[in-house]
């Protein structure tokens, strides 16, 4: 029932505190299309939890992150201590702290695997171009806020880690040595490096991160979430205006949610709890020692998830030229909704050229990923730059070979098993 | 429904014993190096009472652990705060304070030429292997200014601080040549002379030094024993969160066709 002027009037209204509420705010609307009218199709697989884990992970990181600030202290004198003080002093400063480093790690796995299943399905296709554009955005700030994160701990690795990636910017022609003593404020990584990547990790990048992440959803909201078969479920509706696939966000896909992030959260604390350094890969054993500016580590590697990245890198004989083909390497995907010229969007009903680009893609950055993390020998290098050149044919033939790439028939409605 | 939910089960069940697996596998892989494999148990507070004592009385005098309180062994070694008094501080009044070094910066530049590191976290840097391994690598070297070169790492600051224990050695003749490489390889005890025989049996020695390999392996993270206690209740609260949100999914699903 509508619900005249004269009702908002103060000291009128006795409907209760949810009335009052949808009075002044949208609160009925936003729910029904964002959680209980919000239809996505009912054959979601596995591949599907990731954005929801992402959003787990982030909550984890920003929750953990606020009480790991009321400890930390960020000053090149104290941060070491400050972390150990966390680690020791603070009652389950530990659980925070090493939720936190896991988070990092869970944050890329549980992403990379989200941005896989939008390539296994081609969510990335129109109409969804923007929110992969925006999810991309979403990955290289949370490149950036990682990187920024991992100076905290002012250790070795640390230390000499932020030295090797800011200097990287030293490869641009002119400006070059400029903008690295722009990015530290100093000759070397050193206090105040410290004190501005702290802003940036503790504010800025999580705000903007935020910001993305709500965008992202508007943006996946507004068009609908793609599925397992590719095909549009709002072409096929109910008498009510319903897709005949689509099954409301709440209570279906919550509840099956929920699954995912128990299972989830089963493997995420078991690292926590039985083996938070991960074996030196989630915490690196030289960052237990105190940043040395005077002492190189004899190797130095980045954490495993930029190690894909940071292959290609050493794969290139020139510093510039290797900064240039990272950073294509990084971007590249962005442009996948326009590389993309097969007629249909799933993997279910593409061909076999389009499956074996697709494993060849997955076995070029897993390998990257190792060789990134190995120290270069000649092997090494010579096969990073077999693997660099399978990464960046993936994408720059795809206009050529997913045109000629035979596909199957599309079906009508989803393929379901209940 | 019963074969999706079977499938859904199994998916589940994969990925945790995925899960398992990796932790299981990574966690035997690290250490790594061809070190002697410590396989000590940060358990055993007998071990770590010994531990404590052979650190007190053979490290502390030169290296700190500077974020290790007094107070936070006295659970984990079964020990009173009289008896922590009493036995392991020697130069600290209160139990809160930290393991700190009397040797001054200065005087350690000039003797050792350089500051003896901290301890505190140097099982985690290096690993309990690197230690048990480095402790047992001491070898008489005449061209060194200490008198002392160790195999592990090569031209060390550090005068072997044990040799009263262990007694002195000597390079083997047939010991392969790896100067300079930080991974000594193969059984430590094939790669020296005896020269003279110390305080302790090697076997005595042996489990000596792995006292203090444990004990500092414990201070390196005190929580970690606590850590594994709690993970296992947390585990079991996942479980069956796991059940129930699945009984739950299936009831909301049953009518989805």
């Amino acid at each position: 029932m509508a619900r005249s002027e004269s009702d908002v009037r103060i000291g009128q209204d006795k409907a209760g505190v949810m009335q009052w509420i949808k009075d002044r705010f949208p609160l009925e609307s936003m729910l029904k299309e964002h959680v209980t009218e919000y239809y996505a199709s009912k054959n979601f697989n596995i591949w599907y939890v990731f954005g929801v884990l992402s959003m787990v992970v982030l909550v984890i990181q920003l929750v953990t992150g606020i009480f790991l600030t009321m400890s930390y202290k960020p000053s090149a004198a104290d941060a070491f201590a400050s972390v150990e003080y966390i680690m020791r002093d603070v009652e389950f400063g530990w659980l925070i702290r090493y939720m936190h480093s896991t988070g990092a790690s869970a944050f890329f796995v549980v992403v990379y695997l989200h941005m896989f299943r939008a390539m296994l399905y081609g969510s990335y296709r129109k109409p969804r171009e923007l929110i992969w554009i925006i999810g991309m955005l979403i990955f290289i700030v949370l490149m950036a806020e990682a990187f920024f994160g991992y100076l905290l701990p002012w250790g070795q690795m640390s230390y000499w880690g932020a030295q090797v990636i800011v200097s990287l910017f030293g490869a641009i022609p002119v400006v070059g040595e400029s903008l690295v003593d722009f990015i530290r404020g100093d000759y070397s990584i050193s206090d105040i490096t410290l004190n501005r990547f702290f802003a940036l990790h503790v504010i800025a990048l999580p705000l903007a991160l935020v910001m993305l992440v709500v965008v992202h959803i508007l943006a996946l909201h507004e068009v609908g979430s793609n599925n397992p078969d590719g095909i549009e479920i709002k072409e096929k509706k109910d008498a009510n205006g319903v897709p005949l696939d689509g099954v409301a966000f709440h209570p279906y896909h919550t509840s099956k949610d929920l699954v995912a992030i128990v299972v989830f959260l089963a493997i995420f604390f078991a690292i926590v709890f039985f083996a938070p350094e991960m074996g030196g890969y989630f915490l690196e054993h030289a960052n237990f020692e105190p940043a040395d500016r005077l002492v190189t580590p004899e190797h130095i590697a980045p954490v495993w998830y930029f190690t894909p990245f940071y292959a290609v890198l050493r794969a290139v004989p020139s510093k510039l030229g290797g900064v240039l083909l990272m950073g294509a390497a990084v971007l590249l995907p962005l442009f996948l909704p326009w590389l993309d010229k097969s007629k249909v969007r799933s993997i279910r009903y593409k061909g076999w050229i389009t499956k074996m680009a697709l494993t060849l893609f997955v076995i070029s950055f897993i390998g990257l990923g190792y060789l990134g993390y190995m120290p270069a020998n000649d092997l090494y290098v010579i096969l990073a730059r077999i693997l660099t050149v399978v990464y960046f044919a993936f994408f720059l033939l795809m206009p050529i070979y997913s045109k000629m790439d035979k596909t199957k028939p599309v079906p009508e409605r989803v393929v379901y098993h209940g | 429904m019963g074969n999706r939910m079977s499938h859904v089960l199994k998916i589940a069940a994969t990925a945790i014993a995925m899960g398992t697996l990796m932790v299981g596998g990574v966690h035997a892989a690290g250490g790594g190096g061809n070190y002697d494999t410590a396989n000590n148990d940060v358990g055993n507070s007998a071990s770590l009472q010994r531990g404590a004592a052979g650190f007190m009385n053979y490290c502390a005098g030169c290296h700190s652990a500077e974020y290790v309180r007094y107070n936070t062994l006295g659970d984990a070694l079964g020990l009173t705060d009289d008896q922590l008094i009493e036995n392991l501080m020697f130069n600290a009044e209160k139990t809160f304070e930290v393991i700190d070094v009397s040797m001054r910066a200065d005087d350690a530049t000039r003797w050792f030429n350089k500051k003896p590191p901290d301890l505190s976290l140097v099982a985690r840097s290096k690993g309990a292997d690197y230690l048990y391994t480095f402790l047992r690598s001491y070898y008489i070297d005449d061209s060194t200014p200490t008198g002392w070169n160790n195999t592990v790492l090569s031209g060390t600051s550090m005068p072997h601080p044990l040799w009263a224990l262990e007694g002195l050695k000597a390079k083997a003749e047939h010991a392969e040549s790896d100067e300079g490489d930080a991974h000594g390889g193969g059984s430590q005890a094939q790669k020296f002379d005896v020269l003279s025989s110390g305080a302790l049996s090697t076997e005595e020695y042996d489990q000596f030094v792995l006292d203090i390999v444990n004990f500092l392996d414990f201070i390196a993270e005190p929580v970690q024993l606590q850590r594994q206690q709690i993970g296992i209740w947390v585990m079991a609260f996942l479980l069956l969160f796991f059940i129930l949100s699945l009984l739950l999914k299936k009831e909301i699903w049953k009518d989805v066709k």
